[in-house]
C-alpha cells in the first residue's frame, strides 16, 4: 500500500533514527518500520515516542547529530508538530516526512484533504504530493538527496486512503543500487564535543534576517536540484520524477491543474473529454514547494482556460493552489482566465465526472465570475 | 588566560560571513562582565588559609588559582559578593568600585 | 605570603565553563552547571530548552561553554536528549554523555510529557533540572515547582501561590527509572559525586538540583549559598537518592532541623508570610520529611 511504500522508501534510504507516533491513516508506515528495525532489515533506532511533538523533536535532535532521520504523520499530529516544523528548516536539519493528508478536524474525519500540509507551506518544508505507490517510493529516497544536499527538511505527502491505503506493483530497487544513488549522510558540522557549538541560540535582529535570508535562497536552488537528482535517478533506474506531471498539455485549451490522487482521476476525465472533442489537458502539481513558477507558466501558457482544483480552502480567501498559480501567472501569460473550484474536502469523493462538470462550468463562462467554485456541495 | 586573549567580538559584514544554522563561532570571553560591578572583592592574601572555598563558589569563574593563592579576575567579576560571604577566615572585603 | 602550602581544592580544577556569561550576580544555575561539567567532563552535548541558560550561555554567534549545545524548544528537552542520544549511537559515538539541562518550568510544567516518556521508555539520558522555583528567565512568574507561600509576579501577595511544590521526585519514582538524585549547590562535593556516579548508570538518570536566584527570590546575591545550604539544613529540601523507584538513600542526615524561618527571612518573595501561614508550612515540611524519612527506613 502507499503506507508500506514510505516505509520502503525510508528503509531503502538507509534511516538511521526514526521517531514516530501512530495516527489513521498513517500507522501502517511505522508499523512497517518498526518491524523492519526489530528484524534488523533496517539497521536504525525507532523511538516510540509519546506524541508527534516529541517525535519532530527527537528527528531533530538526531539530525543534529548526524543522523539520517526520518517520521510520518497526518493531520492532527503535523499539526502539533508545527512549531517544530519550524524548527527544522530554521535549524537547517534535512529531516524527511511522509504526511498522509487528511482533513482537519472538528469535524473528527480521517479521510483526504489537503488542509493539513497546505496549511505548512509557510515553514520552509519542501512538499511533494504523490499520486502513485511508486512515485512515493522514488520520491521519499530523492527526498534524502536534496534535502541532505542543501539541509532542507521535505515532506512526502500522500492523500488518505486513496493512496495511503491502496495496494498497487511497484517495482523496489535494490539496496546496492540505491546505496550507490544516495550515500551516507555527512554533514560538516554536527552536534559534536569533538567541535563544539551552541546551536540555535538567542539571535538578535542584528542577525536572524540573514539567516533567513539564506534559507530561502538555499529554497530557491531546489527546483534545479530536483531535476538533476531525478534525471540521475532515471538514469539509475528508469523512472524519472519530474516537477509536474502533463497529461495532453500540449495542444489543450482547457488545462486542469490539480494535485495528489485527483489528478490521477483528472487525466481520466480529460481522456472522456477528449473523446467528446474537448481539448482538455491535466497538469498534476508534483512539488509544491518551492513553487514552480517557470514550470507552470510555460505550460499553460497555450491554453484558452485555466481550471485550478483544490481539495483544501484557505478560509477567508481562496483555494491554495489556485492562489498560488494565480501569483504565478500574474504579470505574465496575460488574459488566461484561471477557475478555482473547491470540492473533495473531508474525503469527499472526487470522480472523473467531477472533472465533466468543471469543464461544462468553464466552457459556460468567457471569465471566471466568483474566486470560488463549490463542486459537489449540497447547496 | 590563553583562552581569553584569542577571544573577540565578532561582526558579520555580509551574509556570506554568517554560519548556515544558527551556531556559536565564537567566546562569551569577549564579554568583560566586570563592568557589571558596584562594589569588588579585595583579598588579603596575609588571612588567606588557602582553602578554595572562594575559588569554588564563584559563579562567574573570575577566581584563579596562581601559585597556590586565590587570585581574583576583575575582567569578569560582577561583585555578587559571594567570596567574600563564604570566606572561612573573613580575608575578602567587598569595596567600593573606584569612579 | 607567610605559608607555602598547596590548594586542597575539592573538586577539580579545570572549568568547561568560562567567564563572560550573562547571569545575574549571585546566581544558582550557574553553579551548578559548573560544578555538573566538572564532573561529567568534555564529552557530552547538552540539550537546553527555553530556561535561563538559554539566555546565560550567551547570543548567537557566541557560547560561554567548552562544550556542545543544542538550544530546543521548550516542551522538548527530554526527548530532543535522546534523539541525540540516538542520532550519535547511529553515527558510531557510544562515548558522550547526552543531558537534558531544563529549569523547573521546562521539567514541572511544559516539560513533563516529554520527560515522562523518556523516562517510561528508560531512554538513556541524564535529565537535569536546576530549579530556580519559577519562570526566572521571562521575570519570575509562578511555575508548579513554586513553593507554597512565595511571591511571584502572577501569584501577587495577596494571592500568594497556594499549592505545594509538585512533587518531582515522587513522579519520576513512579517511572521506575534506575537513578534519581536530588542536590544543592551549597552542597557542590555532594553534587559532583551523584553526578559522577548518574554519568556511568545506564537509562533514564534524573537530577534535580536547588539553585536560588536572587533577582527572582528577592534575596542578596551573596546569600546564594547561604540558602542553598539552609534549604537543606531545614529539610524543605532533603538530599536524597532513589533507586529504581524504590530504595531511598538520605545523603546528608539531619540530626535537629533548623526551623524555616531563618530560610525564609532572607528572601523578599516570602516576606509577606504571617505567622500562621509560616506555622503552616512549617508543619508541611515536617510532614514531608516525615514522609521522608519512611521511605528511607523502609526502603520500599
Amino acid at each position: 500500500m502507499g503506507n508500506h511504500a514510505l516505509s520502503y522508501g525510508a528503509m531503502l534510504g538507509r534511516s538511521q533514527v526514526i521517531a514516530a507516533y501512530p495516527i489513521t491513516p498513517q500507522t501502517q508506515v511505522v508499523e512497517l518500520l518498526s518491524e523492519m528495525c526489530a528484524d534488523k532489515t533496517l539497521d536504525a533506532m525507532f523511538i516510540k515516542v509519546e506524541s508527534e511533538h516529541s517525535a519532530m523533536a527527537a528527528c531533530l535532535g538526531a539530525s543534529l547529530s548526524g543522523a539520517r532521520t526520518f517520521t510520518a504523520t497526518s493531520a492532527q499530529g503535523l499539526a502539533l508538530m508545527h512549531e517544530l516544523l519550524h524548527w527544522a528548516s530554521g535549524g537547517r536539519l534535512p529531516v524527511v516526512m511522509g504526511n498522509i493528508n487528511r482533513a482537519m478536524a472538528p469535524g473528527w474525519s480521517i479521510w483526504s484533504d489537503q488542509n493539513d500540509s497546505l496549511s505548512q507551506r509557510d515553514t520552509g518544508w519542501i512538499q511533494f504530493y504523490c499520486a502513485n505507490n511508486q512515485e512515493v517510493l522514488d520520491t521519499v529516497i530523492q527526498a534524502f538527496k536534496v534535502s541532505e544536499k542543501l539541509l532542507i527538511p521535505s515532506m512526502v505527502i500522500l492523500d488518505a486512503f486513496t493512496l495511503s491505503h491502496t495496494y498497487e506493483v511497484v517495482d523496489i530497487p535494490e539496496q546496492e543500487k540505491v546505496d550507490e544513488f544516495l550515500p551516507p549522510f555527512k554533514p560538516e558540522i554536527t552536534l559534536t564535543p569533538d567541535d563544539p557549538h551552541a546551536f540555535g541560540g538567542l539571535t538578535s535582529p542584528e542577525h536572524y534576517f540573514e539567516l533567513r535570508y539564506k534559507l530561502q535562497k538555499d529554497m530557491e536552488k531546489v527546483e534545479a536540484l530536483i531535476e538533476k537528482t531525478g534525471r540521475e535517478y532515471e538514469k539509475m533506474f528508469g523512472r524519472y520524477l519530474g516537477i509536474v506531471e502533463e497529461h495532453l498539455c500540449d495542444d489543450a485549451d482547457l488545462i486542469f491543474i490539480t494535485s495528489g490522487t485527483m489528478g490521477s482521476t483528472a487525466k481520466v476525465g480529460v481522456d472522456e473529454l477528449r473523446k467528446e472533442g474537448i481539448k482538455a489537458g491535466n497538469l498534476r502539481i508534483k512539488v509544491f514547494r518551492p513553487f514552480p513558477f517557470d514550470v507552470v507558466r510555460n505550460v499553460i501558457k497555450g491554453a484558452r482556460k485555466v481550471a485550478v482544483v483544490d481539495r483544501n480552502i484557505s478560509y477567508g480567501h481562496h483555494g491554495m493552489f489556485f492562489q498560488e498559480v494565480k501569483s504565478a501567472v500574474f504579470g505574465h501569460s496575460d488574459g488566461i482566465p484561471i477557475f478555482g473550484f473547491i470540492t473533495g474536502l473531508g474525503g469527499r469523493d472526487i470522480t472523473p465526472s467531477t472533472f465533466r462538470e468543471i469543464a461544462q462550468y468553464v466552457r459556460e463562462k468567457e471569465k471566471p465570475e466568483e474566486n470560488i467554485v463549490w463542486i459537489g456541495v449540497k447547496k | 588566560m590563553k583562552k581569553k586573549n584569542r577571544a573577540q567580538k565578532i561582526i558579520f559584514k555580509s551574509e556570506k560571513e554568517f554560519p548556515l544554522m544558527p551556531m556559536s563561532v565564537g567566546s562569551m570571553l569577549f564579554n568583560k562582565t566586570g563592568a557589571w560591578r558596584n562594589i569588588k572583592p579585595v583579598i588579603d592574601l596575609e588571612n588567606c588559609i588557602q582553602c578554595g572555598i572562594c575559588w569554588k563558589f564563584c559563579p562567574d569563574v573570575a577566581i584563579i588559582i596562581e601559585d597556590e593563592w586565590p587570585v581574583i579576575d576583575y575582567d569578569y567579576c560582577k561583585g555578587c559578593g559571594l567570596c567574600a560571604e563564604e570566606c572561612p577566615s573573613k580575608c575578602i572585603a567587598m569595596v567600593e568600585e573606584e569612579k | 605570603m607567610s605559608k607555602e602550602k598547596k590548594m586542597r581544592l575539592s573538586l577539580p580544577e579545570e572549568e568547561l565553563m568560562n567567564s563572560g556569561h550573562m547571569a545575574c550576580q549571585g546566581c544558582g544555575a550557574t553553579l551548578a552547571m559548573r560544578y555538573v561539567l566538572k564532573a561529567l567532563g568534555q564529552k557530552v552535548a547538552l540539550c537546553i530548552p527555553a530556561c535561563c541558560w538559554s539566555v546565560i550561555d550567551g547570543p548567537f554567534p557566541y557560547s560561554s561553554l567548552d562544550v556542545p549545545i543544542y538550544h530546543c524548544a521548550f516542551e522538548t528537552a527530554a526527548v530532543s536528549a535522546s534523539g541525540v542520544k540516538a542520532g550519535l549511537e547511529m553515527v558510531g559515538d557510544t562515548e558522550t554523555t547526552v543531558v537534558a539541562w531544563a529549569g523547573d518550568g521546562g521539567t514541572f510544567d511544559i516539560g513533563i510529557q516529554a520527560l515522562s516518556g523518556v523516562a517510561e521508555r528508560n531512554d538513556d539520558i541524564l535529565y537535569v533540572c536546576y530549579d530556580n522555583e519559577a519562570y526566572m528567565n521571562t521575570g519570575t512568574q509562578r511555575s508548579s515547582a513554586t513553593p507554597y507561600g512565595a511571591w511571584t509576579t502572577t501569584t501577587p501577595v495577596k494571592h500568594f501561590k497556594n499549592r505545594p511544590k509538585k512533587d518531582m521526585e515522587a513522579i519520576m519514582a513512579a517511572h521506575r527509572i534506575p537513578y534519581i538524585a536530588t542536590a544543592s549547590v551549597g552542597y557542590p562535593e555532594d553534587l559532583f559525586k551523584k553526578v559522577k556516579k548518574a554519568k556511568d548508570i545506564q537509562g533514564t538518570r534524573f537530577l534535580h538540583i536547588y539553585a536560588p536566584c536572587p533577582s527572582g527570590w528577592k534575596s542578596r546575591p551573596e546569600d546564594t549559598i547561604k540558602l542553598a545550604r539552609l534549604v537543606v539544613q531545614n529539610a524543605i529540601f532533603p538530599l536524597y537518592e532513589i533507586e529504581w523507584g524504590e530504595k531511598y538513600t538520605l545523603n546528608i542526615k539531619i540530626k535537629e532541623k533548623k526551623p524555616i524561618n531563618d530560610y525564609l527571612r532572607i528572601q523578599g518573595r516570602f516576606r509577606h508570610l504571617k505567622k500562621e501561614e509560616v506555622a503552616f508550612i512549617q508543619e508541611e515540611v515536617d510532614k514531608k520529611w516525615e514522609r521522608l524519612l519512611a521511605n528511607v527506613n523502609g526502603n520500599q
